[in-house]
């Protein structure tokens, strides 16, 4: 499985959050919403500028600049399996 | 559907649970608490009606609401809402007040009897994180497990009892929004203020409360209780997927925002110019019935236009505050920040303070108000900084007196530019550029080096309600009232003392002569290079109060000079300034802070006086430079 930045992953792919590489404050907020490793993330959509985009993870929809998502790196999960949800 | 509505028995429940702490003490505060958007503030509303008190905690931006329970039948019980957190880990201020309050350490608050802790049943992992520190605490506590119709709808499953059971503590499913499952609470209340504890409280919490050991320690919890997170929001989904479109989503955002605009020019000037009429015509008419001396004067010109410089205010603010809340309850509100987050990066500021920043075109006071939405706290500052310089309504009285009387009726491209509208479409980008550039300055010094993350949460659309917005409007409209009218009435007051004093037999001075008459000849020679004579220094000094006024009291020093009382106030102005000095004085206006109510604002929204100061400060220097430069400019060129 290949790791990549939230921020390089297409919309409407998925993965499982594997690290995040941001201070501390930032982080515990994140994690909060659910961003903690192992947990399964969804780019659902972007803004109409195209930055930010919304991510569902946990069953929640956070809006996250690219500048933050370059920071949280997922593995990213086959194409195929997430359609069917 | 398969409508599997978990229907507890909540009495059933209750006993089951274990039995809570507190002693034969009797209860007095109860503290309310729960994660950002569990909908806290609705259940507080419900729980205590209309009759809230907010305030600022000591030192701090965090705002304090408490009511009694009156609505519940406790009007003996006062119920605190704590600031909506996901952690008492202190990265916050308003986590700070928190731990703070429920641990009796906040001066002036009393300690808490025990805790209703709210939290969305929709996202229970999530939700979850925060109930693990709450307990921690060891205040007897009841878990509402809120939005319980959305989760029924959508499919989910919670076991309130066996939930009950894993975390030592009483749970019920409630509905805020509908007021469903509400009788738990003052069952509660009731058994907390009379079972004594017997210490056992069978439940294991995480040892070290980091946001990934809560975290696990939720999911074991739901997953031993059989949790069944409900299906995703469809309408959301649909309706995102159109309002959040690439096309159609900016369309959409720009119709809206288009239309609260033109409502807010087009209904609630109107409202404020007719609420102005209507106080003035009653004050003159009331003023007949005083004797002709000082106090008619006092009473009619010192104390009742201070009031109705609060009261105009009225309309905007309240209509704002409908716009923005119906923007905000339906969920949209977030969507607009999304779609306007990558304009406003450009000028250092985010998508949220998009909303505030529009409504500064009609007044700086409820537009700072409306910050609130913000919950950056630096992000909030920048904007309540910013803010000032949109060219507010109050602005228009100078201007268009200024243009008729100096700027010529030309017109180009066949009449459809005029130099008029040229001038006065220069001076709304000259406000907006002072604000572009404020806030760069902001971004790259004070605010640079902690720069918060944008992180936005979308909740799902909702209909509004119209008891949450007729609390919103209540709530905001008082606080204006009580908060601010007291300091702009106050300094109203003052204004008027020194435009009339001191006192020349029994008789008040005129203007030319009193306190501020003579600051105004004092200040000229400050003035003088900005083309501004004496008289334009008397405006200036009146108007701090209000922008506007500078109108009325240039009409009163010219309407007493013989040279120019027969002329029109267009006329005297030509015949007493040069063009330079003129269009310095709009360039002043543009920038400069000429407005008590929003210092009050600024004030009571900061919680302290060090930032209206350097606000005024800032500002009034930006005007005299850019005054300044433009009298020298256009005194050479012409």
């Amino acid at each position: 499985m290949e790791v990549t930045a939230l921020s390089n992953a297409k919309v409407g792919s998925a993965g499982i959050v594997e690290r995040i590489d941001l201070p501390e404050e930032v982080s515990h907020h994140l994690a909060h919403l659910g961003f903690l490793p192992g947990t399964h993330v969804e780019i659902l959509r972007r803004a109409p500028a195209g930055d930010p985009r919304v991510y569902r993870i946990d069953g929640v929809e956070v809006g996250l600049r690219n500048e933050t998502a370059k920071h949280i790196f997922l593995k990213l999960m086959p194409q195929v399996k997430k359609e069917a949800a | 559907m398969s409508c599997h509505a978990p229907t507890p028995d909540l009495t059933e429940e209750l006993a089951a649970a274990p039995p809570v702490v507190a002693g034969t003490k009797r209860l007095r505060t109860v503290a309310l608490i729960g994660p950002p958007n569990c909908g806290k503030s609705t259940l507080f509303n419900r729980l205590t009606g209309m009759r809230q008190k907010v305030a600022n905690y000591p030192g701090v931006t965090v705002e304090h609401h408490s009511g009694k329970m009156k609505s519940i039948g406790r009007s003996d019980l006062t119920l605190i809402d704590l600031p909506g957190i996901y952690s008492l880990a202190t990265y916050s201020e308003d986590a700070r007040v928190a731990v703070e309050v429920l641990t009796g350490k906040m001066p002036g608050v009393p300690v808490p009897d025990c805790v209703l802790l709210v939290l969305d049943s929709t996202h229970m992992n999530r939700q979850l994180m925060l109930a693990a520190p709450v307990f921690s605490i060891g205040l007897p506590t009841l878990v509402l497990l809120n939005m319980s119709d959305q989760l029924e709808a959508r499919g989910g499953k919670i076991d309130t009892l066996a939930l009950a059971k894993e975390l030592g503590h009483p749970v019920a499913l409630i509905s805020a929004a509908q007021g469903k499952g509400l009788d738990v609470i003052p069952d509660f209340l009731l058994r907390a203020g009379s079972k004594p504890d017997d210490g056992t409280r069978p439940v294991q919490l995480p040892i070290l409360q980091s946001a990934a050991s809560c975290r696990s320690w939720a999911t074991q919890v739901t997953g031993r209780t059989k949790y069944q997170a409900p299906q995703a929001a469809l309408w959301t989904r649909r309706l995102d997927s159109v309002l959040l479109h690439r096309v159609f989503g900016p369309l959409i955002f720009l119709a809206v925002v288009f239309a609260v605009f033109q409502v807010v020019f087009t209904i609630g000037q109107p409202l404020s110019d007719g609420m102005g009429t209507l106080l003035t015509n009653l004050g003159a008419k009331a003023a007949l019935a005083l004797p002709d001396n000082w106090i008619r004067a006092l009473l009619r010109d010192g104390l009742w236009n201070g009031v109705q410089s609060v009261l105009v205010f009225l309309p905007q603010i309240l209509l704002l505050f409908l716009f923005i809340g119906i923007l905000e309850d339906s969920g949209y509100l977030a969507r607009a920040a999304l779609i306007a987050d990558r304009v406003m990066r450009a000028i250092g500021l985010n998508g949220k303070a998009f909303i505030p920043l529009l409504s500064a075109y009609a007044c700086a006071v409820p537009a700072i108000m409306a910050t609130r939405t913000i919950e950056n706290k630096r992000e909030r500052l920048a904007t309540i900084m910013v803010a000032p310089f949109m060219t507010c309504s109050a602005r228009l009285p100078i201007y268009t007196l200024i243009i008729a009387a100096f700027i010529p009726n030309q017109k180009f491209l066949g009449g459809i530019i005029g130099l008029r509208a040229m001038v006065m479409l220069s001076l709304y980008a000259l406000g907006f550029l002072a604000a572009l550039v404020t806030a760069k300055l902001l971004n790259s010094s004070v605010m640079k080096a902690s720069a918060a993350p944008f992180i936005l949460e979308l909740p799902q659309y909702r209909w509004p309600t119209v008891q949450s917005l007729t609390l919103r409007l209540y709530d905001r409209g008082k606080l204006f009232l009580k908060k601010a009218g007291t300091i702009i009435l106050a300094c109203t007051f003052t204004v008027w003392v020194l435009s009339v004093l001191p006192l020349h037999g029994a008789q008040f001075s005129d203007i030319t002569h009193s306190i501020i008459g003579h600051i105004g000849h004092w200040i000229e020679p400050v003035i003088r290079p900005l083309g501004f004579n004496w008289k334009i220094g008397i405006g200036l000094l009146s108007s701090i109060v209000a922008r506007e006024v500078i109108v009325g009291t240039l009409g009163t020093l010219y309407g007493m000079d013989p040279a120019t009382h027969a002329a029109s106030l267009q006329g005297a102005l030509r015949h007493d300034m040069t063009i330079g000095g003129a269009i310095a004085l709009v360039v002043f206006f543009a920038f400069a802070m000429q407005c008590t109510s929003t210092l009050a604002i600024v004030r009571r929204e900061t919680n302290s006086w060090k930032y209206p100061a350097i606000q005024f400060t800032y500002m009034t220097i930006v005007a005299y430079v850019a005054a300044l430069i433009t009298n020298q400019v256009i005194t050479h060129l012409f």
